[in-house]
């Protein structure tokens, strides 16, 4: 396979080179992806097997405007339609998509869109993920918050007037353990009115532990649903387990959390796939957790540190809004969240149509709130996940939205 | 007593919508799906509400925009537990509402999907028991089902709000005959709430004899808001008047006889 994402270390001593290359280019080096770790707990849900049928019958290329056509018409579109409106025959259709996914946005959340920002605390990995800044043999600078760290970040951000914050960590359960996570939430608590978390994957208990320190929201990446790609571009570590990963979000509702969110990484396999088997994981979630609030991510690769070379590869502009409009039209009532890696003017438009939420004012670094939003100059600051490309601040971003004739909403949400 | 002789029903003027001992004249009430300064300006001026609803879940905020700051004084505000997936939740939620100032009305919305956002009519009724005993003035917002809404009038609710359709959608009276069997049977005003599209639906609901109208979407995403908020409140004022008229009666087949049948009738 062609190594599209993989750099050279110098810094990393001779062992961990040669397992850095050994697991690169031989495959026998590797565990299996689908083989769970100890401690790592099962919950034997049908839903996986259900997402894995969905993917399995998806034929892209079989599909006809005449498909197309049909699912846009229908009023309740089916996973039929779904596949169609994913499919190639889809994109010349794109604007009629944009109008239908606009009315459906504007029916179930009218004129409001919903800002949030990002914490990082820790950018420690355990894992050999090629593609992600983070990812253990790559070389920045590591770091992680103390809780006075974190309290004091946290001030800055809702001195900006923000209420809802997501707190993510890089995923290393030794560096950034349960108890520290759930110290954080307590702290976000304080300052926030609504506490969401993106972090390694968890066992139910510890979720129900994390939900009652503060958090609600918990967001997975499932990075890619085709787990022999899977298996290529995660070789080491506990995220390489793919399907404990999968479970993660039921795992979320059955500790009680409120809401899970759903991602794949666009750019790493099949698009179209992954979209399908994103939009899948959702509603099966949500037909077997009811009262379950549903968001879904769209990211696309971005370049990292020490790999300014890496991109979404087929995915464009065009065809991330032909999947957020097929996201729309078959679940209107899941929130649609389009990440800082997107332009101003991209998030402009697409807030328009599809996305009900937006970050502002977002470093995927950590410990430099302070700089960036006031201008302290601080030394010591870790490195970050991804180059963002929208660095809109809160005010901005307020502003921007408004100016747009839409309706920047702060908070909708209480605990109870 | 003679339906013509009745005060209330004859003098227009006097036909008041009375909820927990609270007198309203307007009989369209502002739901809280969409919100914009411009729509609870057309809701007031052109509607001609003196209820809006407000979900404290979006009223619970810090800064810049609260719903709050939008209503003027002499318009009552109605809180709802929207965000709420059981009874307990909802009464949580109904606290916090009286402790940010928003008076004793609450509208109870209890929510276990979030597809459909159809009300669970079991919490429901749990939830305006207990809220009543704290003296809240209680509008259930539930799925028409005369069973539910009678259990609702013994729990303490001061009206019902049956839904006409799925929230949100402009689908119109779809449950249309369970509204009136809840008219006829329920001794509370019935308000309905939710699916209302057209100004001509919020009529034909006026006619049943519905005591008032709640509705959102069918304003906020109107081709022009003013217009549509001055609609509402003429259709509505006619449906009202159609029902304090007593509709005129429709023949199911053939013509009336100008002849009585029975006119051969000696003694």
């Amino acid at each position: 396979m062609e190594k599209r994402f993989e750099i050279e270390n110098k810094r990393l001593g001779e062992k961990a080179l040669e397992l850095k290359k050994r697991l690169e280019n031989d495959p026998s080096a590797r565990t299996d992806p689908m083989e769970y770790m100890p401690g790592m707990e099962r919950i034997n849900s049908d839903i996986m097997s259900k997402v894995k049928s969905g993917m399995d019958e998806f034929d892209p290329l079989s599909y006809s405007a005449k498909d197309v056509k049909a699912a846009l018409e229908r009023q309740n579109c089916t996973i039929n339609d779904f596949m169609a409106l994913l499919s190639p025959a889809a994109e010349p259709f794109l604007e009629q998509m944009a109008e239908r996914a606009s009315r459906e946005t504007s029916k179930h959340f009218g004129n409001t869109v919903y800002l949030f920002t990002p914490l990082y605390i820790a950018n420690y990995c355990e894992n050999y993920c090629v593609y992600c800044g983070f990812n253990c043999y790559n070389d920045i600078k590591r770091m992680k918050l103390g809780i006075e760290q974190i309290e004091k970040e946290m001030q800055v951000i809702a001195r900006s007037g923000m209420e809802e914050i997501l707190i993510l960590t890089g995923e290393s359960r030794a560096m950034s353990d349960v108890k520290y996570i759930g110290e954080a939430c307590k702290l976000a608590r304080k300052y926030f009115r609504m506490v969401g978390l993106e972090i390694y994957p968890v066992n139910t208990d510890e979720y129900r532990y994390l939900h009652e320190c503060g958090a609600d929201y918990v967001t997975v990446f499932q990075e890619t649903y085709d787990i022999n790609m899977y298996g290529e571009l995660h070789l080491l570590g506990h995220k390489r387990v793919w399907p404990y990963r999968f479970d993660a979000q039921e795992r979320a509702l059955m500790g009680g959390m409120r809401g899970v969110a759903f991602s794949a990484l666009l750019g790493l396999a099949d698009f179209r796939k992954d979209a399908l088997a994103t939009g899948l994981h959702a509603y099966y979630i949500q037909r077997k957790y009811p009262h379950a609030e549903i968001s879904l991510s769209c990211p696309r690769l971005r370049p990292i540190i020490n790999n300014d070379k890496i991109d979404p590869h087929d995915v464009h502009e065009r065809q991330l809004c032909q999947i957020l409009c097929a996201y729309r039209i078959f679940l209107p009532f899941a929130g649609i969240t389009v990440s800082s890696r997107e332009s101003a003017s991209f998030r402009n438009g697409i807030v328009k149509i599809a996305a009900t939420k937006i970050s502002a004012g977002v470093s995927t670094g950590i410990g430099d709130h302070e700089n960036k939003y006031e201008g302290t100059h601080l030394d010591d600051t870790g490195d970050e996940q991804f180059e963002i490309n929208d660095n809109r601040s809160l005010k901005k971003m307020y502003d921007d939205i408004g100016d747009e004739g839409l309706q920047p909403v702060l908070n909708d949400y209480l605990y109870v | 007593m003679d339906d013509n002789k009745d005060e209330n029903k004859n003098d227009n003027m006097d036909d008041k919508l009375i909820i927990g001992g609270h007198e309203f004249g307007s009989r369209f009430i502002l739901g809280s799906g969409k919100y914009s300064l411009s729509l609870i300006e057309a809701a007031i001026k052109d509607a001609g509400a003196e209820m809006i609803t407000l979900a404290v879940r979006r009223a619970n905020t810090d800064k810049k925009e609260s719903i709050l700051d939008y209503i003027p004084k002499g318009v009552t505000l109605l809180p709802n537990t929207s965000g709420a997936r059981t009874a307990d939740e909802a009464v949580r939620i109904a606290r916090l509402a009286r402790e940010l100032g928003c008076g004793d009305f609450v509208k109870i919305e209890i929510m276990r999907d979030s597809k459909y956002l159809l009300p669970d009519n079991n919490e429901t009724i749990k939830a305006t028991e207990l809220l009543a005993k704290e003296g809240f003035v209680v509008m259930p917002y539930m799925y028409p089902d005369l069973y539910a809404a009678r259990s609702l009038v013994d729990a303490g609710a001061a009206c019902v709000m049956p839904l006409a359709a799925p929230i949100g959608s402009n689908k119109g009276l779809c449950t249309k005959e369970f509204i009136g069997i809840l008219v006829d049977e329920i001794d509370l005003p019935v308000i309905v709430d939710a699916g209302i599209g057209r100004p001509s639906e919020a009529c034909e609901a006026m006619e049943m004899g519905a005591a008032a109208i709640m509705a959102n979407t069918a304003l906020a995403t109107a081709g022009n808001l003013t217009l549509m908020a001055r609609a509402f409140k003429a259709a509505i004022e006619a449906g009202r008047n159609a029902y304090l008229a007593g509709l005129g009666r429709v023949l199911t087949r053939g013509a009336s006889a100008s002849d009585p049948l029975i006119g051969f009738l000696r003694d």
